[in-house]
């Protein structure tokens, strides 16, 4: 366990509540839930995963901060949109469950494997390195993520999927030396710098 | 043909539901003179609509029989229906109003023999069922109507089935040469009880009201379970006329949603509670009633009304909003997919017949008043000074069962008599 979840558990202690309002992205929002449903009736992932985001939402009022912070649900999140156009009160519920991956990130506590964040890991690293996604490297740390053979394996799975991304130009073999990026890779570096001293500030404001 | 006799004492009450007849009897009685304006060729409004009243499931006849009584016997009450206040100019204690008089073609010779209905052929959706009927061309608005008259139908007029209603009438009440009028008087004070009228459930898309025929409202079930109804009383399902004792409420339909209505229509717990005797009245044990919901919002006194009906056997109270309906096409059942919150289960719920618990809204749109008046979010009409003599009563004023329609309306009389004794004292 982090140290930031240790010094985040001896400052909220028994309101986890208010440690979501303070550190996770829309989580003042989460009060405004009235528990009425529609939001889990509408998930089509639902059905996959520990607990729908109302659930979510009254155990975080609750307390269960373990259960949710080491929780998948949030990770299954496939950004649809279908909860926050028909929650009733307008929570952006989407956004609330990105929030909480990303704090759960941060504390260190996304289950082990969990492969949604291994894939967003591997993303952000990628697009770090040049300001741009690469397509090919992107695809091929994927299939390999499980070792070599299974990189083979699912290499092979999806090769036509990759043959038609080349047609399509969304995807180039050249990508594999270098490839391509944006101008002033140190100037999106140095941005995205400021803006984790920003979100480290504002977490730091609720005392 | 009535004619109106007005002064600036006079008070105007716009709309003949319950809370206009209530505030426009109530004024008359007080002395006042009071011109009663009412859209509909019939006064009651939404409320004759209704099978029974809750909490004491009485009928609404009664209330509104013993109202046309009073309204009968009070000289200083005038009665425009089939009218429509268009224009209202000037200010408290001093007011213009413009009234459109449609033609009903049918004086007040008419004995509501019915020779004319029996003549003409054409027939149109049943307003007073919410279309789940027809009606002839000339009809009787419904069997209680007050004033007890017949009325054609517009579409009929230049058709051979006009001239067939006229030759059918054995008391000249027929006159097809009725024209449209439009009347000017003055008034003192105004009281505006236009009321409601259901949110428009096709809207709510996931519950496939306008795709699924066993998905109906909370409005049309009123009228199904009316032995005077279309259905004669049988509660049934509209795709296949089988029996539907398995019935479900949506509460909430269009209420506490930003994406419809925002506010809390406050009598649709009470209706599907109510609505949910007319099911076990009609099947007994076989009846199976299920209540989605999200909170139950039976207040004050009627708590012991839901007690009761959470005490039956055969009624189950499920805590979730409907997220969707589905059709199984093999039966006609709608399937209602959702999240319990008691629990977090997933459900697909299959039911005969499915209810939608439809919310409130005012009748008249926010930009229809034809005087300024002050509206809130919802177009409810807010007291306010800016109002000047114009006085909301009912459900003009806010979702409201009619047990406080009917106290509002006092009170916008009492607010009316007021204004027009203002104006008697200044004139001496
Ligand atoms: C499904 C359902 C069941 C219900 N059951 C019950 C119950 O059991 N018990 C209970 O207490 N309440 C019940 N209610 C609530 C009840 O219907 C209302 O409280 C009642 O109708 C309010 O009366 P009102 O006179 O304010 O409005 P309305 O009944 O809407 O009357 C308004 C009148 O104004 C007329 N009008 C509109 N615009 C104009 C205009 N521009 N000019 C002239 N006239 C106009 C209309 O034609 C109408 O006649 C129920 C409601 C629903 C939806
Ligand atoms: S739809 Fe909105 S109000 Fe309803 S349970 Fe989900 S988040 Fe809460
Ligand atoms: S946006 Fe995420 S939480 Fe919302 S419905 Fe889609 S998958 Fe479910
Ligand atoms: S209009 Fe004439 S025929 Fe029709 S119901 Fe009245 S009296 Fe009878
Ligand atoms: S009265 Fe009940 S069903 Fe109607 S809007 Fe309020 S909570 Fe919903």
């Amino acid at each position: 366990m982090s140290d930031l979840n240790t010094r985040m558990i001896e400052k909220y202690r028994n309101d986890f509540l208010k440690e979501v309002e303070a550190n996770v992205e829309e989580g003042e929002w989460v009060k405004m839930c009235m528990q009425c449903g529609v939001c889990s009736g509408s998930c089509p992932l639902g059905k996959h995963w520990a607990h729908p985001p109302q659930e979510i939402f009254m155990m975080i009022r609750a307390g269960k901060r373990e259960e949710v912070l080491t929780s998948d649900s949030m990770w299954m999140c496939t950004s649809c949109y279908n909860c926050i156009v028909r929650c009733p009160r307008e929570l952006p519920i989407t956004h609330i469950m990105h929030g909480l991956a990303t704090y759960s990130k941060k504390l260190g506590l996304v289950p082990k494997g969990q492969p949604t964040a291994t894939f967003a890991e591997i993303f952000w690293n990628n697009m770090m390195k040049k300001g741009r996604v690469n397509e090919l490297k992107l695809g091929l740390s994927l299939y390999f993520k499980d070792g070599f053979g299974q990189g083979i394996k699912n290499a092979m799975a999806n090769q036509k999927l990759g043959m038609s991304m080349m047609k399509a130009k969304r995807m180039s073999p050249a990508e594999f030396f270098g490839g391509h990026g944006i101008k002033d890779v140190g100037g999106l570096q140095k941005m995205i710098k400021k803006a984790q001293e920003l979100e480290e500030a504002r977490m730091k404001k609720f005392d | 043909m009535t004619e109106v006799v007005a002064t600036n004492q006079t008070i105007l009450v716009v709309g003949g539901g319950i809370s206009g007849m209530t505030a426009a009897l109530e004024a008359a009685e007080a002395g006042a003179q009071v011109v009663l304006v009412e859209k509909r060729p019939y006064l009651g409004g939404r409320t004759s609509q209704l099978y029974k009243y809750f909490p004491k499931l009485c009928h609404p006849t009664c209330g509104l029989e013993i109202n046309q009584r009073r309204a009968k016997m009070n000289p200083n009450l005038t009665i425009l229906t089939s009218a429509e206040v268009t224009g209202l100019e000037g200010e408290p204690g001093n007011y213009t109003a413009t009234v459109k008089i449609t033609p009903t073609y049918v004086n007040d010779n008419c004995t509501a023999c019915g020779e004319c209905a029996k003549a003409v052929e054409a027939e149109f959706d049943d307003e007073y069922n919410y279309g789940l009927s027809k009606r002839k061309g000339a009809y009787l608005p419904h069997v209680m109507a007050h004033p007890m008259k017949y009325v054609l139908d517009p579409r009929i007029i230049g058709t051979d089935d006009a001239q067939k209603a006229k030759d059918a009438c054995k008391y000249d009440a027929i006159d097809l040469d009725m024209e449209e009028r439009e009347i000017n008087f003055p008034v003192g004070a105004v009281v505006w009880a236009t009321g409601w009228q259901p949110y428009d459930a096709a809207k709510i898309q996931p519950y496939g009201y306008d795709r699924f025929e066993n998905v109906i409202s909370s409005v049309e079930f009123e009228r199904m379970a009316d032995p005077k109804g279309p259905t004669g009383g049988k509660i049934v399902r509209p795709s296949d006329g089988k029996e539907a004792k398995n019935v479900a409420f949506i509460q909430c339909a269009g209420s506490r949603d930003r994406n419809h209505l925002w506010h809390c229509s406050r009598i649709c717990c009470m209706a599907s509670l109510k609505q949910t005797h007319y099911v076990v009245d009609a099947y007994g044990d076989d009846a199976q009633v299920s209540i989605y919901y999200i909170d139950i919002r039976a207040i004050d006194r009627f708590e012991d009304f839901y007690a009761r009906v959470k005490a039956m056997d055969n009624v189950k109270f499920i805590k979730s909003k409907v997220a969707s309906i589905t059709l199984n096409k093999e039966n006609g059942n709608p399937v209602l997919n959702g999240v319990d919150t008691e629990g977090y289960h997933r459900y697909a719920n299959e039911h005969d017949l499915v209810v939608l618990a439809i919310g409130m809204q005012p009748s008249v749109g926010m930009d229809e008043f034809p005087v300024e008046v002050s509206l809130n979010r919802e177009g409810f009409i807010e007291p306010s000074e800016e109002n000047g003599g114009v006085f909301p009563a009912g459900c003009a004023a806010d979702a409201l069962d009619v047990n406080r329609a009917v106290q509002s309306a006092t009170g916008a009389a009492l607010k009316a008599i007021q204004v027009v004794n203002r104006v008697a004292g200044a004139e001496g």
